[in-house]
Formats: structure tokens, sequence, C-alpha cells
């Protein structure tokens, strides 16, 4: 988040939920299908009320599970909609192969998702093991910091969405985010409505003069030309992302990026993180400053698709980089983010002068990250660089019990 | 982690409002300009089971997400809850704990092990009994803490709650008045 240049809307207290759901009222879909799931029940619950009441226009199906919700959407889209959803960990896991059906429709269908761990063990608290494992679906993911970030995050979805023709959505971390009360700048319903603007489909399939096959059988002919279109569209997601961020910044006065640089520039030794725990780092990060230890922080916003290039670029002079991942891929070897950033790094031809690379996973099931595990991986940058400490090539792990 | 970051813990028991408390008490001191924090600890959540909720409170944006471990204040909405929790966890000898009690202060010192100077008593289920009808303490706890917090204005957050409640009781004024006066006499009272 940063700061307001030209506040025009309200100040209220609201949680990460109501946030989501109050976005999700002045957009207005004309479609949304949904299935409670904790941590993201209140987000359609709060919105189904706001239909129950007739505030808003909205058709809302209270469907049987998430994968008809997902399968709801996507026909409510592929008919011409603006159709969204909520969900969240079990959801979004029954949504599976609906999630690949959106995106290789090309479907702008938007979700509000808030992180949450997978069972087994069942557990309802914050991770991010859920989205990530949805990495590849070719969904454009958008996380969120705090109330703020998702509140802006989901009004800009919309529009990135419908333009990059792909869907996505926008994640808080379950509880931490989603269930906490804090400031949020809402905006007039006037200038959000006029921001999103009218949803114009090129093609939907009521519009009865113009009909067309969406969903046939794509073999060798075919299928692979379509696949390399969706991927080059996350590629070109980007850049979309970035002006509808600028449109952003010029209307409500927030700038977004497709990541944040937290005193990076002069930084000689930073970490790599998504989601809540960036707010709990930047304390660190100006504690550091203070003592004069030029610590910095790297924050994803949009990690699908990722700017590989532009944080390679940025991390390429730093002299130890630590990267978090709050799920771990179980791939025997390292988690997700890690994975991207060093790929990245070295697509720069920076295998030789790289950063020392650390990869912690961190928070799995809710487990407590407070500022003083985050101290404790800038001091373990800090004898890296010194050289005084080797750095690991495996994951270090972060307030867990280890025999 | 800043020194002008204010912490909060609330301990209740299920059904008691603790987490309407921590809510109210965020929603009241941002109206009256403070960045603020509310959070509730999800557990199993049964009436009558402990329950935590917390509060941050700051002049400036507040970025930190973590959970609270070192609080300020520590308000207890049940007494009994001092014989099954450690409601003293992480309070250190600047942390002020504002009890829901019939008992005098030293009785609670002596019960916690704490310095006669921390502890604070209040009988707010008398207070609520009297002005709201209903063994609800949470409302005038908010009182007590305002007081004990001490750079925060009671007729603003006065203000600010008369105008929460007034949306959400506007066909039953009594509520509104038996909460604002619960409040009042809570601030007042508090020792």
């Amino acid at each position: 988040m940063i700061k307001t240049v030209c506040s025009r809307g309200k100040i209220v207290a609201k949680t990460g939920n109501e946030v989501m759901a109050e976005a999700m009222r002045q957009i207005e879909p004309d479609v949304v299908a949904a299935y409670p799931i904790t941590p993201a029940t209140e987000i359609v619950q709060i919105f189904s009320q706001f239909v129950a009441d007739g505030i808003i226009k909205s058709e809302f199906v209270a469907v049987e599970s998430e994968h008809s919700a997902m399968s709801t959407t996507i026909a409510a889209s592929a008919a011409g909609a603006r159709a969204m959803t909520a969900t969240s960990s079990q959801g979004l896991s029954l949504m599976w192969e609906m999630l690949y059906i959106a995106s290789g429709l090309r479907l702008p269908v938007v979700m509000a998702e808030v992180n949450r761990a997978l069972s087994a063990p069942i557990n309802i608290h914050g991770d991010q093991s859920d989205t990530m494992g949805a990495r590849d679906s070719g969904w454009i993911q958008i996380y969120s910091e705090n109330s703020q970030e998702a509140y802006d995050n989901m009004i800009q979805s919309i529009r990135i969405a419908e333009k990059a023709k792909l869907p996505a959505f926008v994640t808080t971390d379950g509880f931490i985010i989603s269930h906490c009360m804090e400031v949020v700048e809402v905006y007039p319903d006037v200038d959000v409505k006029a921001f999103i603007g009218e949803y114009k489909p090129d093609r939907y399939l009521l519009d009865v003069k113009n009909p067309y096959t969406l969903g046939s059988i794509d073999l060798q002919d075919y299928y692979f030309e379509h696949r390399y279109q969706l991927a080059k569209a996350m590629t070109d997601a980007k850049d979309i992302i970035l002006d509808v961020a600028d449109d952003f910044k010029e209307t409500f006065g927030r700038e977004y990026g497709l990541y944040e640089k937290y005193m990076i520039d002069d930084a000689e030794i930073a970490i790599v993180v998504i989601g809540s725990v960036a707010g709990t780092s930047k304390v660190v990060v100006k504690e550091l400053r203070k003592r004069g230890i030029k610590a910095g922080l790297l924050k994803i916003r949009v990690y699908r698709p990722f700017p590989s290039y532009q944080i390679a670029k940025d991390l390429k002079r730093i002299k130890a980089v630590a990267i978090l991942d709050k799920a771990d891929s179980c791939s025997g070897a390292f988690g997700p983010i890690y994975s991207d950033v060093a790929a990245s790094l070295c697509s720069i031809g920076m295998v030789s002068s790289c950063p020392k690379i650390v990869n912690y996973v961190y928070g799995l099931g809710g487990r407590e990250i407070n500022t003083d595990h985050i101290f404790s991986i800038y001091e373990k940058l800090k004898k890296i660089v010194l050289g005084v400490e080797n750095f690991s090539n495996k994951i270090e792990y972060i307030n867990v019990r280890i025999k | 982690m800043s020194k002008k970051m204010i912490e909060v813990r609330w301990h209740g028991r299920g059904g008691q409002g603790a987490k309407t408390a921590a809510l109210l008490f965020a929603e009241t001191l941002l109206a009256t300009g403070k960045y603020i924090q509310a959070f509730p600890e999800y557990g199993p959540e049964r009436m009558g089971a402990p329950v935590q909720s917390f509060n941050r409170i700051s002049d400036e944006i507040i970025t930190i997400h973590s959970g609270i471990t070192n609080p300020n204040y520590v308000v207890i909405l049940d007494s009994s809850l001092m014989n099954s929790v450690n409601v003293t966890y992480g309070v250190d000898n600047n942390g002020k704990i504002i009890v829901n009690t019939s008992l005098n202060s030293q009785d609670i010192v002596k019960k916690l092990g704490v310095l006669t100077n921390q502890v604070c008593v209040i009988n707010a289920s008398k207070i609520a009994l009297e002005t709201i009808g209903k063994d609800i303490p949470n409302t005038p706890m908010l009182g007590a803490l305002v007081k004990v917090i001490g750079a925060l204005n009671i007729d603003d957050v006065l203000e600010n709650i008369r105008v929460k409640l007034m949306t959400k009781f506007r066909h039953k004024p009594e509520v509104i008045e038996g909460n604002l006066t619960s409040i009042k006499r809570a601030f007042d009272e508090v020792c």
C-alpha cells in the first residue's frame, strides 16, 4: 500500500472479507455462484445479503459445491455475463478441473480467494498452499498485503481479466487479513463503476446473430496453438496490469505495480515475500535501516503472470536474498516462489555472479511468523554476506519443531 | 514495535462479546483519527470456552500483521478465566490488567502475582445488569479500558459509539442509552 495522493473515498474500519464483499457490491457482476467455505464464507454471505436486500441486481446462484460454482461462473461468462465467485482451500481444490476450463476458454471470471492450508491434516488457517498449487492453471494471481490492497485489487482485477481475456483471482491471507478489521479507504460507487466500465465481450454465446463454437475438441492439429495463445496472453497481461494500475492511480490515488520495492534500490540484503507478512517485514526493514543495515524487501503482488525479467533485474546486485514461501511444493527441491525467482535470475545470465539466495518456508497451517523470525532471517543474510556462514542449498524452515 | 503503538488483548468466554468489544473499540478509535486493527484468535468456537481478541492502536499506519504476544493492556471479561488461562502471559511490568470482578485490586494482584499498580478492577457485570439489564460486560469494559489507557477522549468515544449503536438499534433507544451509561459508569468507577 502506498499513501493516498488524491483521497476521494471514505475511511472505514473493515475486515478483508468485508472489503472484498464491498468491492463485489460496487462491481455488481451479472452473476455470482458460490459455495461457503471458511475463511472465505463471509464474502459471499455478505454479498448474498446485498442481493437479498435488493441493493444490487446481481443473480446469486447458491450451488451445491465449488465445482458447480466454477462451472456456473464459466457458463455465465461464456454466455456474456460478468461473473464472479469466492472460495478458499478445499473449495479451490474442488474447482480444479474447472479452473483450467475457465482459462482455456479464455473467460474473464474473477474470484476472491482467501488463502488457507490444504487438508490433510485438516486446518482452517492461512497458508498459500491452495493458490500456489493453482499456479499453472492459467489464472492471473494477484496477492494482497492488507485489506486496502484486497479492495483495490478486486476493482482492478475486473478490468485486467476482461482486457486480457483471462480469469483472475485476488487473494488475502486467511484470518490474518480476512478476519482482521483495519482502516480502509473505500471509494464512491459511481467512481468504481466508472472505473470498471460496462462489460462488452467481443463475442458471447447468447449473441444469436453471431453464433460460434466454444469448448469443442481440439487435437494435434490446433490444441498446441491454442495453448500457445493462452501462454502468450499471460505474458501480455503484464502490460495490461500496469496500464490498469496507471489508471487506478490517476483515479483513486494509490500506486500499484507487478511487485512493490521497499527500500530495495540500495539494499545489500533483501527478502522476497508475498502477502501479509510483507507488512510485518516492513517494520523490521525500517528498524534495520535505523541501525544502518542496508536491508530491503521485494513484495510480489502479481505472481501470475510472473514479473520474471523485472524482478531479476532488481535483485541482481543484491548480495544475499531470502525467498519466503508460505507453501511447500514437497518437490524434494524448493518452494514455488524460490523456484521462479531463481530461474529468473539465471535467465538474465546471472548464474555466476547471482546473489546468494536462500529459500525459507514459513507459516504453514497458520503458524505464527513475527518480527523476531524476520530479524533472524536478515541476521542470517548478513552472516552470508560477511562470509561467516554458508548459504544453505536446501529449504530452511522457520518456527517449526524438527527432530 | 513502534513505541507509540498500543496493543490490547481481550480475554473472554465464547458468547461474552470479546470479539465484538475489540471490533467496536477499533471502529470507535478510527473515528477519533487513529489507525487501528482488531482481530480475534480463532480456535474451537464454543459457548463458554476461553477466547481471545486483540487490538492495535497507533497514530501511524499499522503494517504489522503478526499476533500480539506482549500486550500493553489485558482486559479480562470473566474473572474465572484467571484460574484456567495464563492471562498475564507476555505482560511486562509496565503492562496493565483490567479485570471484571467484585474483588478489590489487592486480591487480584495476589492472585496474578503482578505489581500493585498493574491491576485495575471494575465490577462491569454489576454495571451491565444495572444499566443494560443483562450480564454483558463487554461495553462497560470499553469504558474502563479508555480510562486506563488515558490518552483517549471519553466524550469522543461515547459520541462515536452512540453513532454506531444508533444504526444498529434505532428501534430500541433504551439499549443505546443503557450501553452508553454503562461505558460512562465504568470509566468513572474503574480503579
